[in-house]
């Protein structure tokens, strides 16, 4: 794991830019990154360890690994929302140290304000930052538009499905634009066949948005499905245990799901997650892959 | 009742089944809620009468409703009427239940904001909330006089708790979820608390506003019982005292409806506030 966790592997994407000059291109890196807990007792919870990793512009990187793993950890570390113990993490070239404007947060629960309607939620990020409130609007219901919700606005959120109240705040988190979408198992509340969906409507927003996306699943298939890269994490503490490539051209159907190529992926990374640790590995993926 | 009785009806050649009927199906609570009332209202008349109970202990529904009609008709400053009384308790209530829940509740919000505050105080608030402050309303009236001070100083003290103590909870139940989101845009601790913590804390500051509601006109009672020249509650003391049974409840019933009305305009308030939160969707239906 060590081999990967250091090593970059080198494959040109569709959707990424070319390889040449890819130190400059890398928006996203992580070195040494360490998390330390301390609870109110005491005690010490190792969370992260030696966590590096790169990521290029416009990229899509989806994170497994099993439960308690230190996921969403990692991705809080990057929101700035936690601070990390040791090492470091460098956003677009500057050090992450509180919560900033560049990057846009989605949670696996859609945490829309439910007093305000569809629109003026997906307006919060930019009420909050000061934006000119007129582009803006133009803008959110731009981001309505592209997630098919463009009817709801002045719906209230408790009057949308739970499907229909994710892809509100896919809105929310790209309407002040930033250049870095982070989103911590977004769909793990929905039901199957929404989830499908939602995973196809994804990556054609991911593909007209043109940002850079880390997400977090606990959903083999999902991080297959929608990642150029997927990142697989061991458990506590979690540390990166292989990089695997995804080279898969987009737009990716969902009938990929059945072919031989994504069945070797995801049967490749079932046997990672499960061949370490063995059966003290609780992998809460299995119930879905 | 049933679907077959319908359409044997139907068939029978009646047009539809009638009004009557579906408002029996649907909404039985419209028909059978006001009957209740009449029965009970019936039997205690007549149960009365036929046990010849002498109407100062318990005076028939019939003379409750003269007593009520003669104090009405008396003249608006009559110190004999209702309105006068009324006017003076409903004036107390008003400005006890606004001064004291309104400091209660910028108290609480205050209090809440700062963790220190909030560790330091909890103790005493829960101590003085479980005090029966009623009980001090004899030393108030000593202190503020027989006048409108007393009073709204009692209703003060007995609103101000709810209100410091519900909105504090409120505060503290703020989803932690919506303040990340809230964290992650960057947003300072003004936006969040204007845009988040002060609207996700109203369902309870409305719980906390219904309750000294209640607790405002028990205190304007009160403190008028203590002493006072004017109030629905020196009505009643006098009325009592001319063993006046009947007076005594047609007042009673002056203060449910004050009650009533207090209650009612909270919820026009709230509706309109809080059409968001599940409990106010379902007070709507009720």
């Amino acid at each position: 794991m060590d081999v990967a966790a250091g090593g970059r592997p080198t494959l040109d994407h569709p959707s990424a830019p070319t390889g040449a000059e890819r130190a400059s291109d890398d928006i996203i890196e992580i070195s040494h990154l360490e998390k330390i807990f301390t609870t109110v007792r005491g005690e010490r919870i190792h969370a992260l360890h030696d966590i590096s990793l790169s990521v290029r512009e416009r990229e899509f990187v989806t994170i497994v690994g099993p439960s308690g793993c230190g996921k969403s950890t990692l991705l809080k570390i990057l929101a700035g929302l936690l601070p990390a113990t040791a090492g470091s993490v460098r956003l677009a070239g500057t050090k992450v140290d509180r919560p900033r404007k560049d990057i846009g947060i989605v949670f696996q629960n859609p945490v829309l304000l439910p007093w305000r309607t569809v629109l003026d939620n997906v307006m919060l990020p930019a009420e909050v930052q000061f934006l000119p409130r007129a582009a803006m609007l133009a803008r959110s219901r731009e981001l309505l538009k592209m997630v098919g919700l463009e009817e709801f606005e002045d719906k209230y959120p408790m009057e949308l499905s739970g499907g229909m109240q994710q892809r509100a705040s896919i809105s929310r988190a790209l309407v002040h634009d930033p250049n870095i979408l982070l989103m911590d198992e977004p769909f793990g509340a929905l039901d199957a066949m929404t989830r499908e969906q939602m995973n196809l409507d994804l990556q054609r927003i991911w593909l007209e948005a043109g940002k850079t996306v880390i997400l977090i699943t606990h959903s083999i298939p999902e991080a297959v499905f929608l990642g150029d890269r997927v990142v697989v994490m061991t458990p506590r503490p979690g540390r990166v245990l292989r990089l695997v490539d995804v080279a898969i051209p987009r737009p990716r159907p969902i009938d990929l799901m059945g072919e031989p190529l994504f069945g070797r992926l995801t049967g490749e990374i079932r046997r990672l997650l499960y061949g370490r640790g063995g059966h003290d590995l609780y992998l809460s993926a299995g119930g879905i892959a | 009742m049933s679907a077959i009785a319908d359409q044997v009806a139907l068939a029978a050649g009646e047009q539809q089944p009638g009004r009557f009927r579906i408002l029996m199906r649907t909404r039985p609570e419209i028909v059978l809620a006001p009957a209740l009332l009449v029965v009970i209202l019936a039997s205690w008349e007549y149960g009365v009468r036929w046990l010849a109970v002498p109407s100062y202990i318990l005076p028939p529904p019939s003379s409750i409703l003269i007593a009520l009609w003669r104090g009405l008709n008396e003249g608006l400053f009559s110190r004999g009427g209702y309105w006068l009384h009324a006017g003076v308790t409903l004036w107390e209530v008003l400005i006890g239940f606004f001064i004291g829940s309104g400091v209660g509740l910028l108290l609480g919000t205050i209090i809440s904001q700062f963790r220190i505050l909030e560790a330091t105080l909890r103790v005493y608030i829960v101590a003085i909330q479980s005090l029966p402050k009623i009980a001090l309303a004899p030393i108030i009236v000593l202190w503020f006089g027989f006048g409108l001070t007393s009073k709204v100083v009692i209703i003060c003290l007995l609103t101000f708790f709810p209100l410091l103590v519900t909105s504090m909870a409120g505060f503290k139940a703020v989803d932690v979820e919506r303040l990340e989101l809230m964290r992650s845009l960057g947003a300072n601790s003004w936006q969040i608390f204007w845009k988040v913590r002060l609207p996700s804390a109203l369902p309870y500051i409305f719980a906390g506003l219904d309750m000294a509601a209640v607790f405002a006109v028990v205190g304007a009672v009160v403190g008028e019982f203590v002493g006072a020249q004017r109030g629905l509650g020196t009505l009643i003391l006098s009325m009592n005292s001319q063993m006046d049974t009947a007076g005594t409840f047609s007042v009673f019933i002056i203060l449910a409806l004050v009650g009533v009305v207090l209650h009612k305009g909270l919820r026009l308030v709230e509706r309109r506030l809080l059409f968001w939160s599940g409990d106010g969707v379902r007070m709507i239906g009720s």
